[in-house]
């Protein structure tokens, strides 16, 4: 490819940030340049409305009914399961990596393990738990989809919530400063975050359709706000929270794929 | 010599020392009331030598049990005030064993709870035991005095408890082998424990902890003065216990923590002399650790506690060789404690225990503790271990919950 052909760098910024502009306000479709410089410099000067402290959690705890049996992976200090425990009476677990957290667990009277989820939860008996809670969690892991699975396993409903990474404002820092977005919820840089999986909301949401799961309810923050998701949402919310449960028939294909595996010799898929 | 002895010990007349301390002796099993063990053997009369520290509430709902390990006993703070009268002369170096964390202020404080330790059965530190009389025939038992179990130690502190008026302990705890008492008490009396810590102990012993404790037996048993266990006092087979001791001391520590702690040093840095004596620093540490136990050990005692710890399997007890079985049993909140480089009783063992705990749907804590200093951490990293049993004893003392 010749030199000549490559379109300038410049057009190809405002290609992207005109696509993701246009998305969020339709006036901006087709918008000249000039227009588009402005609307940026706008949004350069306002930030995303900071949202409350852990939001996640109170949403979290209405998700929750009395008396359930709640595994929190990544519990850290044992802090949203401690609450559960003494406002909801659940039957709470934790699980957590960082011995430090661990310990502040114990103080709280909150039963942890301190295990890593990237070794799996073969611990678990299937359909233990009612809920099983990842709660910023996800992107850490270095087999999200492997913990991904086990929660639907050993829970009968999962409760996800991670930052997503289709948000505008990550988009547009990508593409106008070219390097990793470093945001209020994505503070770290490259090479220093624990953030090792990070994703877009659509990333999860196909999974959760190919792997037979169902999305019970979903929250999204937007511009500070917590509200019920919609299909924008990729682009507009910061972050993400999704009750997620098996499909009906979904437990009966693994079942099934388990016989398989017993030796009982089916059709190859269930019904994707 | 770089010994533990350069250790700060809080006095007697510290106000964090449980001070000067008396142990106590009751007979539990009265002659005429015979007491069958596990093994199928009888005892027709049973004291058990205890200590306690701090007040039993009004409640009688402050105890805690803390159960010592192979080679521990009763005496686990402060300073024994009958040392030099009992011949426990090795008490005037040191306070108790546990004397970091238990005492006033401290981890497991004693302004707060009583603080019960007993001796265990067939030991050598006033409990019945194999240097005992037996009653019967006016002889001390030696090798004739049954076989004892870590459940038959559990059911003697129950009566021991029973004698104190105590129904309900608040906690249990223990390292090593006190750990697999603190899970029998856990399983063999579910009703009775509110708090169950098991350090450095899993449900059973691995095979190469079974192979470390047949070389200790082989070498007593074989030393020409264990005369079949029927030896005079001090007169017994000093250097086959020794060697147990320090086959068994290199089990407690890591190869990483020798390596802190030795290295290849030669004694007093001195050159090698090609001699067959003690050249290396760690021969030199090992061969005191066995030369101050035998001071302070029975060998009998030393196999009848082994064996105990070998045959202890509480999946086979109370589970009929099912552990997730045996688990259900528990109704103590259970806090497990592992040790990184502890290879006798090794992490992957101690999870796996707290792992079948869940599952069988209780509530369990994990923690594994960093540390260099292999099985030993148990008794050495005070600071993680009386962090842990200060707040799972006393959740939200020292801090407000959020």
């Amino acid at each position: 490819m010749k030199r000549s052909r490559v379109p300038d760098a410049c057009a190809l910024r405002y290609c992207a940030v005109g696509e993701i502009a246009a998305a969020l306000e339709p006036r901006l479709r087709n918008a000249d340049a000039e227009t588009l410089r402005r609307w940026l410099r706008e949004q350069a000067r306002s930030s995303a409305k900071a949202a409350p402290a852990r939001w996640q959690d109170a949403w979290i705890e209405r998700e929750i009914p009395a008396g359930a049996k709640v595994l929190d992976l990544g519990c850290g200090g044992g802090e949203l399961l401690s609450r559960l425990m003494r406002e909801k009476k659940v039957r709470g677990q934790g699980v957590e990596i960082d011995p430090a957290a661990v310990m502040r667990c114990v103080a709280l009277d909150v039963p942890v393990l301190q295990s890593d989820l990237d070794d799996g939860l073969q611990g678990f008996a299937d359909g233990r738990f009612d809920f099983v809670i990842l709660e910023e969690t996800v992107q850490t892991l270095r087999h999200p989809l492997r913990v991904l699975n086990e929660m639907l396993r050993v829970g009968r409903h999962g409760i996800v919530s991670f930052p997503n990474f289709g948000y505008w404002r990550v988009r547009l820092a990508l593409a106008l400063e070219g390097r990793m977005p470093v945001t209020e919820r994505l503070p770290y840089r490259w090479h220093d975050t624990p953030n090792i999986h990070l994703f877009t909301l659509r990333d999860l949401l196909d999974w959760a359709d190919e792997a037979g799961v169902r999305i019970v309810r979903g929250y999204s923050l937007v511009e500070g706000e917590v509200r019920p998701l919609s299909a924008e949402d990729n682009l507009r919310a910061e972050e993400a929270l999704l009750v997620l449960a098996r499909r009906r028939g979904a437990r009966k294909e693994r079942q099934g794929a388990a016989a398989r595996r017993a030796g009982d010799r089916r059709r190859e898929d269930g019904g994707r | 010599m770089k010994r533990a002895s350069q250790k700060k010990y809080d006095p007697p007349e510290s106000p964090r020392s449980v001070g000067w301390t008396k142990s106590q002796t009751v007979r539990l099993i009265p002659p005429g009331a015979p007491w069958r063990l596990e093994s199928g053997g009888v005892l027709r009369a049973v004291e058990v030598e205890y200590e306690t520290y701090g007040e039993l509430n009004r409640a009688r709902n402050n105890a805690v049990l803390v159960l010592h390990a192979l080679s521990g006993d009763a005496h686990v703070a402060g300073w024994d005030a009958e040392a030099e009268a009992r011949g426990r002369r090795w008490r005037l170096r040191k306070p108790g064993w546990w004397d970091e964390v238990v005492g006033p202020g401290k981890a497991l404080d004693t302004r707060r709870f009583f603080v019960i330790c007993s001796n265990v059965l067939g030991g050598c530190y006033g409990t019945t035991g194999p240097r005992s009389i037996n009653p019967e025939t006016g002889r001390r038992y030696g090798l004739s005095f049954p076989r004892v179990t870590v459940g038959d130690w559990v059911r003697l502190q129950a009566r021991l408890l029973d004698h104190l008026g105590i129904e309900r302990l608040h906690g249990v705890v223990g390292g090593s082998l006190g750990g697999q008492q603190a899970i029998e008490w856990a399983m063999a009396f579910p009703d009775r424990v509110e708090r169950c810590i098991v350090l450095a102990a899993s449900p059973r012993l691995s095979a190469q902890g079974l192979a470390f404790n047949a070389v200790g037996r082989f070498a007593i048993m074989n030393d020409p003065k264990f005369a079949g266990g029927d030896y005079e006092d001090g007169q017994g087979p000093n250097a086959g216990l020794a060697a147990a001791r320090m086959l068994a001391h290199i089990t407690y520590l890591s190869e990483k923590g020798m390596h802190h702690k030795f290295g290849r040093r030669l004694r007093n840095g001195r050159r090698a002399d090609f001699g067959f004596g003690v050249e290396f620093e760690v021969e030199s540490y090992l061969e005191y650790q066995g030369r101050t136990f035998v001071e302070r050990f029975d060998a009998d005692a030393y196999l009848y506690i082994t064996r105990a710890m070998d045959y202890y399997d509480c999946a086979e007890s109370w589970g009929g060789g099912d552990l997730a079985r045996a688990c259900r049993r528990v109704r103590a909140k259970i806090l497990v404690v592992s040790f990184s480089s502890d290879w006798l009783y090794p992490p992957a063992h101690c999870k796996e225990f707290a792992l079948q705990l869940c599952r069988a749907g209780k509530p369990v804590s994990y923690v594994e503790v960093p540390s260099t200093l292999g099985h030993d951490a148990f008794l050495v990293e005070t600071e993680a271990v009386g962090g842990l049993i200060s707040s799972f004893f006393a959740p939200g003392a020292s801090e407000v919950s959020a």
